[in-house]
């Protein structure tokens, strides 16, 4: 006899009750119909925008703006994470500036970034690329310095220069850690980026689609905006955890 | 000391002669999982400190299958240490000490971290490479029984500040199995050992 497997179903149960509680809201209008729309009103929004509409174009332009902060932060930090990481004593030194900044929320330093960039994209970009920064940078840092002792120590009597530890076992031990930071990297960039749009002179991305569906009353167009910057979140973590699995084989074992 | 990680406060140490930095060392660490390098597959493993000999990869290649053949090891080296069993990551180590050909091969409780009848297992492969190779080993070990049962010379210490509580000879002929563990003599000298141990232990 075999039995049908529902174990890698069980994600969806989750979905469909939230549909279901959704549907059964809107039904006895538990709350305003203007304010929750149906989700079949919603769906459709988010299908009409993505597929040719108006928030097609944001979702891309938040997508580029996200991409971009992201990789400028990774371009700056991993290389001085590295750098910090592999002397204690250095890192030791700046650990509380990092820690600091990284605990200052990024969205304190829109003024700020305004004066130096101005109103435009680069502000976007740079604000969410420091936030970024600092988090992998952290990551990173702490990912070469607490690579395996015992690792370290096989290469040296093995006759490894102070070089050839760097680069053949510090480098791929932080790795993993190097991963980590990168998926919260993003996740940061992603969310400074869509309150940038929001609030700081924008015509274009996700952010300012949601807000100026508020101000118009349009609300399944702003449910759909709010899904799509969902996915885009889930999709970036996830396309970094199928990057990271790929190159980093061994993390967790 | 002798892996050349801690300097002697004074005096130095010799091997044959040669003073310890003109000794090529083979080092086998206790845990098996933190030593090797989970990124590189099982022959690179064993091949990393040819490379860092900067031997070209045809003579890599070739030092590495002669070990292997001279072994009689079956394992998949194409896998990742962490596709291996514990006891088959340990031998990889150990294959990878040996290949530069050491004059010491440096064993830090090589078996501690693994299961008994795996552990029974090591020692004899342990042995075979001795009687092949007849590098010679330091082992270090908390065991007695496979103290005396691996070593010809055994030397106890105490407790800190470690000094040399005793320095016993066993030259039973090899290879030695599970007989000679019953053996007169074995227990004999496997007794004395322990003995030694123990006013080691309770001396205050």
């Amino acid at each position: 006899m075999t039995r049908v497997r529902f174990d890698p179903y069980l994600p969806i149960v989750g979905v469909i009750a939230l549909i279901l509680i959704w549907y059964v809201a809107v039904w006895y209008e538990v709350v305003d119909r203007v304010l929750l729309p149906s989700p079949s009103d919603t769906f459709r929004a988010l299908w009409k925008g993505m597929t040719g509409g108006r928030l097609s174009f944001d979702f891309w332009r938040t997508v580029e703006r996200t991409t971009l902060a992201t990789l400028i932060a990774a371009a700056f930090a991993i290389p001085l994470g590295i750098f910090l990481g592999a002397s204690e004593k250095v890192y030791r030194s700046v650990e509380f500036v990092i820690d600091f900044f990284r605990s200052t929320p990024a969205s304190a330093m829109f003024p700020l970034f305004l004066v130096l960039f101005g109103v435009g994209d680069e502000t976007k970009i740079s604000v969410a690329a420091f936030g970024a920064a600092l988090v992998i940078l952290f990551n990173v840092a702490y990912g070469v310095m607490n690579a395996r002792k015992t690792r370290l120590l096989a290469a040296k009597v093995m006759g490894a220069s102070r070089l050839r530890v760097l680069t053949d076992v510090m480098l791929l031990e932080s790795l993993p850690q190097t991963f980590v930071g990168l998926r919260n990297g993003v996740s940061l960039a992603l969310v400074i980026v869509v309150v940038a749009e929001m609030f700081i002179g924008s015509t274009d991305g996700l952010g300012q689609r949601v807000f100026e569906s508020q101000q118009l009353f349009a609300m399944p167009d702003m449910y759909a905006a709010i899904f799509a910057a969902g996915a885009l979140g889930y999709g970036l973590n996830l396309l970094f955890l199928l990057i990271e699995r790929r190159f980093v084989h061994w993390s967790g074992k | 000391m002798i892996a050349g990680l801690i300097l002697p406060d004074a005096g130095e140490i010799l091997f044959a002669g040669k003073p310890l930095r003109d000794i090529k060392f083979g080092y086998v660490f206790q845990n098996y999982r933190e030593a090797l390098f989970p990124w590189l597959r099982s022959i690179d493993n064993i091949e990393y400190p040819l490379r860092l000999m900067k031997l070209p990869k045809t003579e890599r290649r070739a030092r590495t299958r002669r070990l292997l053949a001279h072994l009689g090891v079956k394992i998949d080296l194409n896998c990742y240490p962490y596709e291996l069993s514990g006891g088959q990551q340990q031998l990889v180590s150990i294959m990878r000490a040996l290949v530069v050909e050491p004059e010491i091969l440096f064993l830090d409780e090589p078996f501690s971290a693994l299961d008994y009848e795996m552990t029974l297992f090591m020692r004899d492969q342990l042995q075979r490479i001795f009687v092949e190779t007849g590098t010679t080993t330091v082992l270090v070990s908390h065991d007695l029984e496979e103290a005396v049962y691996l070593a010809d010379r055994i030397l106890l210490l105490s407790r800190r500040p470690a000094s040399i509580a005793d320095y016993v000879h066993y030259d039973a002929v090899r290879p030695r199995t599970d007989a000679t563990l019953s053996e007169q003599h074995f227990v004999l000298v496997k007794a004395h050992c322990l003995d030694v141990f123990q006013r080691e232990v309770r001396k205050v």
